[in-house]
């Protein structure tokens, strides 16, 4: 007997790329988006001289890289529940994946800042920008380059952490095959169609990472 | 005389145990160019850098214009970005915008900060881009001009603002030596149109034949000042002399 059933990859193309297209590809759409933005929040907060803004900053920080994504959204789809907080899978997978990025997106975002030179901060104020405007012309223009491997790297796990919210019964890639293969018992047939959109999603990022990655190096001496 | 464009009286900046500063004054008449020489580490650099506030002297006042600070007292964050409003700087290492064409580059402090209109910001840009000689290179990017090139668009950076006083900080030292002329020629043009300028220069022939004025700095004081043909022709003090000395003959 052959260990991959044809029929059964042609049959479940579609339905697996269906929740492909309408849950890991948007769940990973909005939590990077969402993720991202905080990133740029918290990285601020961690630079910033006053310690009742940098401390819960770094403790965000901490306290996301250092539990297990799973367990987060445990907490956050069956623990709430508990204190009076109950919210729906989709938005608990989203606040889930959304504060992991955040967390570790912005350390890159605050390395990506340090790392432009001191006098571009200068040059800046001498022709009389202030820190938001020396910040939005001038510094993260420059540490969104330098920032983009790293945050490659978290949008490419992020794709695959999104299989993780099936534990808060959300519908995407990972579930749709456990469930086919629940019925039809081709676990590896399945899991294998899953494992190969996830990689070319993967692949296919990787690609537009290198073309973002030249484009913002144009200006750059090597 | 009357009462000059500038005036820092006082200064007094240490780093941890470093007294850097020991009480600099400097006066700068409107209209005039004054060079600020001295040897490595005489605190030339934090000078200029007290004068815009991009250091933080303990003690001393500057006055630009009708804008004062008191530094012993401590300005706010306002105040001090009031007076660097009074003056360019132009910095040893360009610090041009790498990812901003040189023209954006140029109207960045008159559009991002002063909020002027970006049509005529650009057109007063390409007119001072075609003051230091690079009308052509509006659309090009820094990485893509020569040193002095991207020296000259600093200029122009530093002009764009309408400034009533323009600091240069060794502008000509990372140069290559041919490259040199193309940024002094500019600087001593602008001096002629009557800009007040504050440079910091090793370039001594530059210094004899543009500047009003001279002081020589050495461990934090001005150990001597007054007009070039006096200060780099015949120094009154024995360390100036050491000092000129040291520069023309370096073997
Ligand atoms: N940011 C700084 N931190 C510590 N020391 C500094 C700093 N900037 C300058 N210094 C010290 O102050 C002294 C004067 O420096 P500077 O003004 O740059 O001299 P110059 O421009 O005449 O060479 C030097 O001893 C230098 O090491
Ligand atoms: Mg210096």
């Amino acid at each position: 007997m052959s260990a991959i059933d044809w029929d059964l990859v042609r049959s479940s193309l579609w339905p697996l790329g269906r929740e492909l297209l309408r849950g890991t590809l948007p769940l990973t759409a909005v939590s990077f988006t969402l993720g991202l933005a905080l990133a740029v929040l918290v990285a601020l907060m961690r630079l910033s001289g006053n310690r009742l803004i940098s401390a819960p900053a770094r403790a965000y920080v901490s306290v996301i890289r250092g539990t297990p994504l799973l367990l987060q959204l445990f907490i956050i789809f069956f623990g709430l529940p508990s204190l009076g907080v109950t919210i729906d899978p989709w938005p608990s997978a989203i606040i889930g994946l959304s504060l992991n990025v955040g967390a570790y997106a912005s350390e890159a975002v605050r390395g990506a800042i340090l790392a432009v030179p001191r006098g571009q901060w200068e040059a800046a104020m001498t022709v009389g920008m202030g820190r938001v405007t020396t910040l939005r012309r001038v510094v993260l223009p420059q540490a969104a380059r330098i920032a983009v491997p790293s945050l490659s790297n978290t949008l490419i796990s992020l794709v695959k952490d999104t299989s993780l919210v099936a534990v808060v019964t959300v519908t995407e890639l990972l579930r749709q095959a456990q469930i086919i293969a629940g019925q039809t018992f081709e676990y590896f047939t399945l899991y294998g169609v899953a494992a190969v959109y996830y990689w070319v999603v993967s692949l296919v990022l990787s690609f537009g990472q290198t073309r973002l990655e030249t484009r913002l190096s144009r200006h750059v001496a090597a | 005389m009357s009462t000059p464009l500038l005036e820092a009286r006082g200064l007094v900046k240490s780093f941890g145990a470093n007294h850097v500063l020991r009480g600099i004054d400097v006066q700068v008449p409107a209209g005039s160019v004054t060079c600020l020489i001295g040897p490595s580490g005489s605190g030339k650099t934090t000078v200029l850098r007290s004068l815009n506030g991009l250091e933080t002297p303990e003690a001393g006042t500057v006055r630009i214009g009708d804008v004062e600070l008191d530094w012993a007292a401590r300005p706010d964050a306002r105040a001090v970005s009031r007076l660097r409003g009074q003056s360019g700087m132009v910095f040893q290492a360009h610090n041009l915008f790498p990812h901003l064409t040189v023209l954006d580059n140029v109207i960045s402090g008159p559009v991002f900060a002063q909020g002027r209109p970006s049509a005529q910001a650009q057109e007063e840009a390409r007119a001072l881009l075609t003051r230091v000689g690079l009308a052509d290179k509006a659309d090009a990017y820094p990485v893509q001009l020569s040193g002095g090139q991207q020296q000259r668009v600093g200029i122009a950076r530093a002009l764009a603002t309408k400034p009533q006083v323009v600091l240069f900080d060794e502008p000509t030292s990372a140069l290559d030596p041919e490259l040199v002329g193309e940024v002094l020629r500019v600087m001593q043009s602008l001096a002629a149109d009557g800009w007040t300028m504050v440079v910091v220069t090793h370039e001594l022939r530059f210094a004899r034949q543009v500047a009003d004025q001279v002081l020589f700095l050495d461990g934090g004081v001005v150990v001597e000042h007054g007009p070039p043909s006096e200060v780099l022709v015949e120094p009154r003090e024995a360390r100036t002399r050491q000092f000129l000395q040291r520069l023309l003959d370096p073997l």
